[in-house]
């Protein structure tokens, strides 16, 4: 199957510090995909790269093989159905619940569009059928600032889901949840995985195993190596980078 | 809500019903503060919904009642050269001013250029990114700027004095009561109107971008909304209704100066906002008409010490009621209904889907 999203020589530098020194990677279609590696390894820059945050000095994001979507703006990408979850809840604390997930709906998003716009029944529907999917019914008129960590990460991954993705960019979607929650995550990402594409950044091992088919390390701004978690675990490049055996490490 | 929606015809019924009850001098001072009312409302949709402070909307107030104050100075002037312009030596009428001896034209740009004033302000500030502080600064620069323009160019403004000794509007005189009595209900209505497309606005989808905006602007892109057409949308309506109110302004009042559209009365609109809370729409123009005739009392009773009791105003507003006067009533309604009813909050979240 063509990669629905490909990284050819992605290149970031900050003030002269080489974030992402030619970065290549694929990601098929329904593929859950995690990226792990040490710190400053780059992940999260990648990450940034690909939503638009951090803008590439050199090299080609390209979206389905032919689009190249280095250049363009953050809700540009958006729009074209690469949502991203960032590391901290991101959600908005002084609108409720249901406002959120209203908000994130799939829909013309241009300021003319949205001010004749109504809530159709159709779009209630689905903010009740995700509310279910994240178990936040309950708490659907209140404030999303008052809810816990965990139910925020849910809300967040709710309002991702509502925007029906082609390619949903999690950072470290667990951090901060307890065991049986984590689970829930884990689950909830295969799940989504059957429409759309998941790339992931983890740090946590034991869910990189439980959950993962295809994992990339990265190191010091570039593709370390790329296979499953046993192939990866046997890989010694790996072993140096991750214990440090290597004298060069920085 | 619909006990909400009663309390606020009654409200602008009251206002509207004004000639019946106060005197011909407080009707004038109503109809000036109701003019201030709805600037305050620009400023609340701006900086309480959407988190953009403007500390240069008297710009946009002044350019409004210039606008209009134009037509006003060419008419009364009845074809000949306005006189400010005959006592600075000009011998023809400028370019720029023949237009507006149309009223149609002077009243379409009282509103027009304000908002493409802001609108271009808007674009460029917006779209790279510039906010917080930095905006507020910019805004304020762009006061001095005007001001100095409008100072210095004497013989095109008419200077420190501003344009002033008005006689006739559409041909009617300004100066009979009934005029002004017509003139402060037009006020009201424009406010009303004005109220109820604001609060249209704010209660859309569209409002809650706006408020998604001001908690969090980067997350809004991530949802795939364009935050600079939408912040640029606010603030160019936010002049015009600051445009308007500066034509409603100079009917009544017959002068406008740099003065009023300085960095002085330009910080005094954001305190009108901020004493009435700036989160809701009515708290805006509450807040202008209270400050105002607070101004107005103690400047009267006290004429010595009266800027003093404002301070003091201020400052108990901010450091108590960082939500202003319909902040404090809202928490301690919120707190009354909570040891009312424990639990049996179905009801009353009902309405918020609907």
């Amino acid at each position: 199957m063509p990669p629905i999203l490909s990284c050819r020589d992605v290149r970031v530098s900050f003030n002269g510090f080489q974030a992402l020194q030619g970065v290549d990677l694929d990601v098929s279609p329904q593929e859950v995909r995690f990226l792990i590696g040490p710190n400053g390894a780059g992940k999260t820059t990648l990450l940034d790269v690909i939503c638009g945050k951090t803008k590439a000095s050199s090299g080609d994001v390209l979206y389905r093989e032919v689009e190249n979507i280095r250049k363009l703006q953050e809700h540009e990408i958006v729009r074209r159905g690469i949502t991203r979850k960032f590391q901290a809840p991101s959600i908005f604390s002084n609108l409720t619940v249901w406002e959120n997930l209203e908000l994130s709906i799939k829909q013309d998003r241009s300021i003319w569009a949205v001010m004749r716009t109504k809530m159709t029944g159709e779009e209630k529907e689905k903010i009740d059928a995700m509310l279910d999917r994240i178990g936040l019914k309950e708490q659907r008129h209140q404030m999303a600032g008052m809810l816990a960590h965990g139910q925020k990460q849910w809300l967040e991954i709710g309002m991702q889901l509502m925007q029906e993705p082609e390619i949903l960019l999690l950072d470290e979607p667990i951090a901060g949840m307890s065991g049986t929650e984590r689970h829930k995550t884990g689950e909830l990402i295969h799940e989504i995985s059957a429409a759309c594409s998941v790339l992931i950044v983890e740090h946590d091992m034991e869910f990189v195993r439980n959950f993962s088919k295809q994992v990339t390390v990265m190191h010091e701004g570039k593709v370390l190596c790329e296979g499953t978690m046993s192939d990866i675990q046997q890989n010694e490049q790996v072993a140096e980078v991750y214990l440090g055996r290597r004298e060069s490490a920085c | 809500m619909d006990k909400k929606k009663l309390g606020y015809w009654l409200f602008f019924i009251a206002l509207f019903l004004g000639p019946l009850y106060l005197t011909e001098f407080r009707l004038a001072l109503m109809g000036k503060f109701l003019c201030f009312a709805i600037v305050a409302l620009g400023i609340c949709l701006i900086w309480g919904y959407t988190g953009i402070l403007s500390l240069g909307h008297g710009v946009y107030f002044g350019l409004g009642a210039y606008c209009t104050a134009m037509y006003l100075k060419l008419e009364s002037a009845g074809g000949e050269l306005p006189d400010f312009m005959e006592w600075s030596g000009v011998s023809a009428l400028p370019a720029f001013w023949q237009p507006f001896s149309n009223p149609v034209f002077a009243l379409g740009a009282s509103l027009v250029i304000p908002a493409l004033l802001a609108a271009m302000l808007g674009f460029l500030t917006f779209k790279n990114r510039i906010k917080g502080v930095y905006f507020s600064l910019i805004s304020q620069a762009v006061v001095v700027v005007f001001v100095t323009l409008f100072v210095a160019k004497q013989d095109w403004t008419g200077g420190t004095n501003g344009l002033t000794n008005f006689t006739t509007f559409l041909g009617i005189s300004l100066s009979s009561p009934l005029v002004q009595i017509a003139l402060y209900m037009l006020t009201v209505i424009t406010l009303g109107i004005s109220f109820a497309l604001a609060s249209r606005l704010t209660n859309s989808r569209a409002g809650r971008v706006l408020s998604a905006i001001r908690d969090g602007e980067n997350r809004v892109r991530f949802l795939g909304f364009n935050p600079t057409s939408y912040k640029v949308f606010v603030y160019s309506l936010s002049a015009a209704l600051a445009g308007l109110a500066g034509t409603l302004f100079v009917l009544q009042v017959g002068l406008i100066s740099p003065a009023m559209m300085g960095i002085i009365p330009s910080i005094e609109m954001v305190l009108w906002v901020a004493v009435g809370g700036r989160h809701s729409l009515i708290g805006a123009i509450l807040g202008a008409v209270i400050v105002n005739s607070a101004k107005s009392f103690f400047s009267e009773t006290y004429p010595d010490i009266w800027s003093i009791f404002l301070g003091l105003l201020f400052i108990i507003v901010v450091m108590f009621l960082p939500n202003g006067l319909v902040g404090m009533v809202q928490s301690w309604k919120d707190k009354r209904k909570k040891s009312k009813q424990k639990g049996g909050t179905a009801n009353a979240t009902d309405s918020v889907v609907s």
